[in-house]
């Protein structure tokens, strides 16, 4: 089980948070055209890395926030962990 | 029955308490302190159950983890627990065991004729033989193999005990309490540390209760003893026998089994029966020790065959010895400590050494003893069928290829030491790259991958001083990284002897004209022939080759086998055995009980229960509760003998006559507050929002991003800036989390904060046509008229002095109202609705009913919003606008959702109005075509109409649009069911919506 610092709360299990996928997606912004690909690129087409991968976390059973994680996904190495909204450098 | 093999004096049982057991419906007596192993081997049992594929009889190998053969089906306490390791099963007063594997008993078992028919039984032969005819395999070839093989039968009754689970953190974890696990225990203790030590077996000390040496000038199991005692008293440490790390997962998180019951005849009350530990630690110390590992030669599994090591322990722990005429066979000095107990116990053992000479302090004192040694000697066969009779032996040339004449000497038992075998499996869990060491044939641990580390044999090495002082190196100097304390532990002096060098021998060459089975995996019955087929039919990998023999596949792991399968593949092969590299270990290290997986989440326990402030009312007023998700509703309020068709009919009927009031309290309720609430709402919800007053409900359809209907609901704006959501009760939670995400990381300039106030309101529907009636006379002071409360209005009044919220709002089609307290009022205020509405023949409904009333006015629910329908789907394409942009709106441009044949709901009625429809029937055109028979549709929904006395059910159609008026067929295979069906409305009942607003 992932022990994942919040960046709220500290050190918690894994069992306390829900996965939220990539969280480099950016939802294409509000009443703009968008194109079909554009739109399956968010809504559908993810790379599923293997390797460092930067990615979203809720701490459902903890503070409620959303966090980035920073996580070899065939490791499971976690790096480094943001708030909602901390730049990634 | 006497114990014939147990000696007088000595041991570490407790001859004062007799326990009786049965074996195989025979009774014995052994002590307090024995394994089910010691207590049968005491009692001269030396055959327990017979093999997997050839069912040959098989004996102990082992004296704990690593037993490849004891494997018993255990009664215990009217309960019966399949795979149970006699070598690990402590003996309890009235015990009872049978062997597994073999029918109709262990001394007569019809399957061993398979052992007469091993030619044909190879590598492989599963694969190759059941393949044709195809539809042999489920009538013949199945269940025959599914009854040969397997060993013990799992109970089919629920299992009465109770598992917990315990989560933990620490400083340090060390697995196992030999010498290097006290050691580092005692030192990182010493530091202040949090230290938890576990061991597997009941005694702690591991090899220091065989080992003759000498610590600090005591025994080293007085020196362990006293470790103990003192880490006993520690309040930082915990010490835990009974208790196996058997998995090492992410993030340094251990998880460990605690046997807290199985020593006992019965599981105390309120006691588990295990406990799982799972452990985040900082630092793992692997102290687990090493297993022996055997040589093979022919006929390797008979019983009396086994490890040296085990023979020394049942001698020394039990006093118990494993035959009176032992035969050693050994490559390195291991094999002469055996004998040389066996020596002490007045007992003369032979000492077969393959090296051919061999000098040591160990050696030496065996030759002291007058022991018999043959040198350049190997056991080239055991003979005998059910037990050792005698061995075939042979001296042995330099290069271990020619075998001299074949003699014949007898024995009871060959006690077997191939030298060490490193137990890495917990580091290699971990992720540690484990690198093959010349000195000792065997994998260690390499680059550490966590925070782990491992010590003394587990590393191998195998000298006690050694051991000691990077023990208690380890344990200090990781404990002061900790806590930053530096208490300087002076390392005792230690007497141990030395030993020589070992032989890297481990397969005895085959006689000419010989075929003896040479056994490498003694579970899986794999010899030394199965894995040559399987490198002559072309498997290299190691990971191929295990699976095609099944080497090292069975309950034990290959604990015993994996490094002789290896050496045998790296010879064959022509590589080094780093280059053949190891199959991956995988947890857990020993078989773990399902039920302390699972631990106390079982039945009702699988989840929470959730109930409304109203609950004991609906019990004592007789409600039948049905799950809805976590929480229990009830389904309908049973008056006398009715069942539920007929108490959900009166139910609804009742609320369309007169007056009814059903509990809402599970629905999600979000609050949600702030200047740009309205907006949130607007991008959240398909309809439009900006403009709603202050005072007003508003239902609203919200979209996952792909299009699809995620929930439906009503929101109230309560204030200029504060609103009340409300969310099936489904998905309460995740709307919750979708709307945190958009605020949180899409929107987070929206000026907004949501909560969820589910728990914190109770709600109460009443509906029906005196719905209003009702409710000017539980707020006489506010005006609730159809002007002074319209269809979708909102105020707050007075309920008998408590604080209400009204919301109009209908999900049965009547005209009808929600109330809202705060849930510590909930009773009062359903207590209060029963007794005002009495004089309007008031009755509460359940959820039976409520659905009813929401099928026949083709209001959609969960059954429609089923995470595959979009608005039109559902008839709401109304609410989706045009204007503004909202989540999911580009997804609805998608070629299949404008189809001009897009599902949609409809209504359905069977033609003899009569049949009820089985929600999840097909719809189909012609009932008789050819299967598969294609699908137009699906019913989501069936009710019994109260409005036309008939059934009613709702589907999602092809088409749908353009099917009003058709005549279909629902069919139900799974009730065997075919129905004509005629296609209608979804909007059964007043289509207009009159009553509502009425």
């Amino acid at each position: 089980m992932l022990y994942i610092n919040c960046p709220h709360c500290g050190m918690r299990s894994q069992n306390e948070f829900s996965y939220g996928g990539d969280a480099s997606v950016k939802r294409p912004e509000l009443n703009k055209e968008v194109s079909d690909q554009e739109w399956d690129n968010f809504v559908y087409n993810r790379k599923s890395l293997r390797g460092k991968h930067l990615e979203l976390w809720q701490h459902i059973s903890g503070c409620r926030q959303w966090i980035k994680v920073e996580r070899d996904t065939a490791t499971h190495e976690i790096f480094r962990t943001f708030k909602s909204d901390e730049e990634v450098a | 029955m006497t114990q014939a093999f147990r000696i007088e004096n000595g041991g570490l049982i407790n001859r004062h308490k007799k326990l009786s057991f049965k074996f195989n419906g025979k009774t014995y007596l052994g002590y307090e302190g024995d394994t089910l192993a010691s207590a049968l081997l005491a009692n001269g049992v030396h055959l327990v159950g017979r093999s997997f594929k050839y069912h040959r009889p098989r004996g102990f190998f082992g004296a704990g983890v690593d037993e490849p053969y004891a494997v018993v089906q255990l009664f215990r306490n009217g309960e019966t627990e399949p795979n149970i390791k006699a070598t690990e099963q402590e003996l309890f007063e009235g015990l009872e065991a049978k062997s597994v594997n073999c029918w109709p008993s262990v001394n007569f078992d019809i399957g061993a004729i398979n052992n007469f028919l091993k030619i044909f039984l190879p590598a492989g032969f599963y694969y190759k033989t059941f393949m044709w005819p195809k539809s042999f395999w489920y009538r013949i070839y199945e269940p025959f193999i599914r009854k040969a093989a397997g060993l013990g039968v799992a109970s089919t009754k629920h299992d009465k005990e109770r598992y917990e689970h315990k989560y933990e953190y620490c400083d340090l974890l060390i697995a196992g309490s030999g010498p290097s696990g006290l050691a580092s225990a005692y030192a990182a203790a010493k530091n202040g540390a949090k230290v938890i030590l576990a061991e597997d077996k009941p005694r702690f000390g591991g090899s220091l209760l065989t080992s003759d040496v000498n610590i600090g000038n005591q025994s080293g199991k007085d020196w362990a003893d006293g470790i103990v005692a003192e880490l006993k008293t520690m309040p930082n440490v915990v010490v835990k026998n009974r208790s196996q790390i058997f998995g090492y997962y992410d993030h340094n998180m251990l998880v460990m089994s605690e046997k807290v019951s199985d020593h006992l005849p019965s599981t105390k009350k309120y006691h588990p029966n295990k406990r799982l530990w799972y452990i985040r630690a900082k630092e793992v110390l692997i102290s687990s020790g090493s297993i022996e590992r055997p040589i093979v030669f022919g006929n390797n599994d008979t019983p009396g065959v086994m490890l040296s090591s085990a023979a020394k322990e049942y001698l020394k722990v039990y006093s118990v010895l494993v035959g009176r005429k032992p035969l050693v066979f050994t490559n390195n000095d291991s094999g002469y400590e055996t004998a040389i107990e066996f020596k002490k116990h007045g007992v003369d053992p032979v000492v077969l050494d393959s090296r051919k000479n061999s000098e040591s302090e160990i050696i030496d004192e065996a030759k002291n003893l007058g022991i018999n040694i043959k040198n350049s000697y190997v056991v080239v066969a055991a003979q005998g069928y059910k037990k050792v009779k005698s061995a075939d032996i042979a001296s042995i040339s330099e290069d271990k290829k020619q075998l001299g004449k074949i003699e014949n000497i007898q024995c009871d038992c060959i006690c077997v030491s191939g030298f060490w075998t490193p137990t890495i499996h917990l580091a290699s869990q971990s992720g540690n790259k484990t690198k093959f060491k010349e000195e000792i044939d065997a994998f260690v641990t390499g680059q550490s991958k966590q925070n782990e580390i491992t010590l003394g044999a587990a590393n191998g090495v195998f000298s006690l001083e050694e051991t000691l002082k990077t023990s208690f190196t380890a344990g200090s100097e990781l404990s002061k990284k900790i806590t930053e304390n530096d208490n300087k532990i002076p390392i005792p002096n230690v007497v141990e002897k030395k030993s020589s060098q070992h032989d890297k021998f481990w397969c005895v060459p085959l006689p000419k004209g010989k075929n003896y089975k040479r056994f490498l995996d003694f579970q899986n019955d794999v010899a030394v022939s199965d894995v040559e087929i399987a490198l002559r039919e072309g498997y290299r990998s190691i990971e191929h080759v295990k699976r095609y023999t099944t080497l090292g596949m069975a309950t034990d792991q290959g604990k015993t086998s994996n490094l002789n399968g290896l050496q045998l593949v790296s010879e064959i092969e022509n590589k080094v055995v780093p280059a053949v590299g190891h199959t991956t270990f995988r947890p857990p290290y020993t078989p773990v009980s399902i039920g302390a997986i699972v631990g106390r989440e079982v039945g009702k326990h699988s989840k929470p229960t959730r109930k409304s402030p109203m609950h004991s009312w609906h019990e004592k007023n007789n409600a039948v509760f049905v799950d809805a998700g976590v929480w229990l509703r009830p389904r309908y309020y049973k008056r006398g003998n009715e069942n539920l068709f007929e108490g959900s009919k009166r139910e609804a009927k009742n609320v369309r006559t007169n007056v009814g009031v059903c509990d809402v309290t599970t629905l999600g309720k979000i609050d949600i507050k702030g200047p740009d609430a309205a907006e949130l709402l607007n991008r959240v919800y398909t309809n439009a929002w900006l403009k709603l007053p202050v005072g007003k409900a508003r239902y609203g359809l919200m979209l996952r991003e792909d299009g699809i209907v995620m929930d439906d609901g009503t929101t109230t704006r309560i204030s200029e800036n504060h609103y009340h959501m409300t969310t099936t009760t489904a998905q309460a939670a995740n709307v919750l989390s979708h709307l945190e995400y958009y605020l949180q990381l899409v929107w987070p300039e929206l000026n907004v904060n949501v909560v969820s106030t589910t728990e914190q309101w109770a709600g109460a529907a009443i509906a029906g046509p005196k719905s209003r009636d009702l409710l000017q006379k539980l707020f006489p002071n506010s005006d609730v008229s159809n002007e002074g409360l319209p269809f979708m209005g909102y105020m707050e009044g007075d309920l008998f002095g408590v604080k209400a919220r009204i919301y109009r709002i209908s999900f049965s089609g009547e005209l009808a109202y929600e109330v809202n307290v705060e849930s510590d009022y909930g009773n009062f205020m359903w207590e209060k609705i029963i007794e005002v509405g009495e004089e309007f023949n008031i009755q509460p409904y359940g959820t039976e009913a409520l659905s009813t009333l929401r099928i026949e006015m083709g209001h959609v629910a969960g059954s429609e919003l089923d995470g595959r329908t979009i608005p039109f789907d559902n008839a709401l394409e109304g609410l989706v606008s045009k204007k503004k942009d909202f989540i999911g709106k580009r997804s609805l441009q998608r070629s299949a959702f404008i189809a001009k044949d897009r599902q949609r709901i409809v209504g359905v009625v069977p033609l003899d109005k009569q049949t009820s429809i089985p929600e999840g029937s097909h719809l189909v055109k012609d009932d008789k075509a050819p299967l598969p028979n294609p699908k137009l549709g699906h019913i989501s929904a069936s009710c019994w109409s109260v409005e036309y006395d008939n059934p009613f059910s709702l589907a999602i159609l092809k088409d749908g649009k353009n099917m009003i008026g058709q005549k279909l067929f629902a069919m139900s295979p799974l009730k065997n069911k075919i129905i004509p069906v005629e296609i209608v409305s979804s909007h059964y009942v007043d289509p207009k919506g009159e009553r509502v607003r009425s």
